[in-house]
């Protein structure tokens, strides 16, 4: 277990350098005029060196790269170009916020994915199962940015319109400010992100229980007597569930750089907004940081799910 | 009386014993699939309305790209409700919704199919390469498959678009470039039990070559995951698109595209509904149509997968 786990280290560790050689080679390649932005219009060329040379961009490409892998190593991400703000600062402010979306519509869509799932198994081919999958497959299909936009058309725009004032247009409130505002300002985002991803969910659930329902072991456990409703649950989706856990721990991981544009239609200053505003303002520092923060992520959540499949499933721990 | 006449009918002349393909199988599976068969009528209108969208044009009277200021906005310089001359409304800049969305329906398709199968050719010779060579090659490319699936999508397209600026081929390109590893990761596994097979190694005796086997033998043995993984590749290429588009970094303007119409849409939905609701219609049903096909093709080429 231990040799498994460093070897898995080890992988994640050299995924994410190799990340930090395509990002810097992608956005240094590119002609940038940040110096010149910052500068201003009327600026002479002597000031746009000058900040060139503050901002270290007057280097050759490779020492900017080394500078940046050193202070890494040292937790250190960098500046943004205009305001001197550590990266680091930065995404901890932005962090917290894309964390209460991503954990807040995953309780929703594991919910909503598993008892659909389950339900679909059951009865599979029947009238329900069909409707499920109908059902999830049509969220499937929504484009995030139309689901939010409905969304905000009909629960905050036609109800405020109708004097229902529940859903506010977008924008957060911190969890630290009051648990009902940081609710209500988070719960049409996390139905988005949720009707979205619960039909990965359903599909897996259904498929995983079907098979287990399959087993001599469920047979054994209604030959004993068992109520029906403990068979499935204890019996069935209990084992049922291993891949279910696996996926979730992969979405999650891909979430912290994944929900740009729900965060964009919700106007949430989360991860993925500061990332697009840093984009249009070719803020690269807090670009890279960013983009290498969410590669983080997916690693450690795929090295966790791999740890978790080992728990879950005795089975796997023997290879 | 009657069976044994029959019996001896069937003696006499044998009924020819078909060869059915699994291929073949899995195509009769489908087109039995109801819901399948809609999607694909439906699919198939969709693209006849990108290939005739010039037809709404000419029937209309309107150019995609027209825009009427005077007639196609009212008064205080708003968009217009469908009536008798734009039939489905107009934009913010008074151009006739309907044409906009016959034709964006070509940009949605395009990229939808080139993208698609960019991905998947990349994703198929290099998941081979590495499932059936082994060794350096597929350490190299597993590492390599390992990054491509790490980074942030979105957002390292997005800082791509925004610094080469946006453009059909950009889009396609970097669409092609991140999704191949999926794929590649599928058709590897599968390679991986595929090459210890017999078949495999009879075709080595016979004095085939790596290339031969790899795509003469192996590659027809992994087509079924491929079509099932194509067919829902290409909705979520389509949906991908539209993103671009409405966060900004679509086609140039003034080319008519679903997601950025959308996006355009934002400012006026309190006021102009068809303005959102229509582009946004467009671009549901055919992800919808291509997700339910591309369900109907995983039933039918996996019969395990659903039929329990």
């Amino acid at each position: 277990m231990a040799l498994f786990l460093i070897r898995r280290l080890g992988h994640g560790l050299l995924v994410l350098w190799l990340i930090t050689v395509a990002v810097f080679a992608l956005f240094f390649v590119a002609p940038s005029n940040v110096a010149q932005t910052l500068a201003g219009r009327q600026a002479t060329p002597e000031t746009v060196d000058l900040i060139k040379h503050r901002l270290g961009l007057d280097l050759p490409v490779w020492k900017q790269y080394l500078h940046f892998v050193e202070n890494a190593l040292h937790g250190n991400l960098g500046y943004d170009y205009y305001h001197q703000v550590p990266v680091t600062t930065i995404i901890g402010t932005a962090l917290p916020i894309t964390v209460s979306l991503a954990l807040g519509a995953a309780v929703l869509w594991l919910l909503l994915g598993i008892f659909n799932g389950v339900i679909s198994a059951v009865h599979p081919r029947s009238l329900a199962d069909r409707g499920l999958t109908l059902f999830s497959l049509f969220f499937y299909s929504f484009p995030s940015f139309l689901l939010g936009l409905l969304l905000l058309y009909f629960l905050y725009f036609r109800l405020t319109l109708a004097g229902f004032h529940w859903f506010p247009a977008g924008g957060y409130s911190p969890l630290t400010a009051g648990a009902g505002a940081w609710f209500q300002h988070l719960l049409l985002p996390w139905v988005a992100l949720a009707l979205l991803l619960a039909a990965t969910y359903t599909r897996l659930t259904r498929g995983s229980m079907l098979d287990v329902l399959g087993e001599d072991y469920i047979r054994t456990a209604r030959s004993k007597g068992i109520r029906e409703s403990r068979v499935i649950v204890r019996h069935g989706l209990r084992s049922a569930l291993t891949p279910v856990v696996t996926q979730f721990g992969i979405d999650l991981g891909q979430l912290i750089g994944g929900v740009v544009v729900t965060e964009t239609v919700f106007s949430l200053p989360g991860l993925g907004q500061t990332a697009v505003t840093a984009i249009n303002q070719q803020d690269l520092p807090v670009i890279i940081g960013i983009v290498l923060f969410a590669s983080a992520a997916v690693v450690v959540a795929n090295i966790l799910v791999d740890i978790a499949y080992a728990f879950l499933d005795p089975r796997v721990r023997l290879h | 009386m009657t069976a044994a006449i029959e019996m001896v009918d069937v003696v006499d002349e044998p009924k020819a014993i078909e060869g059915r393909s699994p291929f073949v199988l899995a195509l009769r599976r489908l087109r039995k699939d109801k819901v399948a068969m809609i999607s694909l009528a439906v699919i198939v209108l969709i693209v006849l309305m990108a290939i005739f969208a010039p037809v709404f044009a000419a029937i209309t009277g309107h150019p995609p790209n027209e825009q009427y200021r005077d007639i196609g906005l009212t008064p205080d310089g708003l968009p217009r409700g469908p009536n008798g001359t734009f039939w489905l409304g107009t934009d913010d800049l008074g151009r006739d919704i309907l044409v906009r969305i016959a034709y964006g329906a070509r940009v949605s398709l395009l990229v939808g199919v080139i993208a698609t199968a960019i991905t998947v050719a990349i994703g198929v010779v290099l998941g081979l390469a590495a499932g059936f060579l082994g060794g350096v090659v597929d350490t190299v490319l597993a590492r390599l498959i390992d990054v491509v699936l790490s980074v942030p999508f979105l957002l390292v397209a997005i800082a791509l678009v925004s610094v080469t600026g946006p453009s059909l081929t950009v889009t396609v390109l970097v669409i092609g470039f991140f999704s191949w590893a999926s794929v590649a990761r599928i058709v590897r596994g599968q390679v991986l039990s595929l090459r210890e097979r017999e078949f495999v190694e009879a075709a080595r005796s016979l004095g085939a070559g790596d290339r031969r086997i790899m795509f003469v033998d192996v590659l027809p043995n992994v087509l079924a995951p491929v079509i099932v993984y194509t067919t829902l590749l290409i909705p979520v290429v389509i949906v991908t698109q539209a993103t671009l588009s409405f966060l900004g970094l679509g086609l140039p303007p003034p080319t008519a595209d679903w997601g950025g119409m959308i996006s355009a849409s934002q400012n006026y939905y309190t006021t102009a509904w068809w303005f959102i609701l229509f582009p946004g219609l467009a671009l549901l049903i055919t992800t919808l149509a291509f997700n339910l096909f591309g369900d109907g093709v995983r039933d039918a080429f996996d019969p395990r997968a659903d039929r329990t």
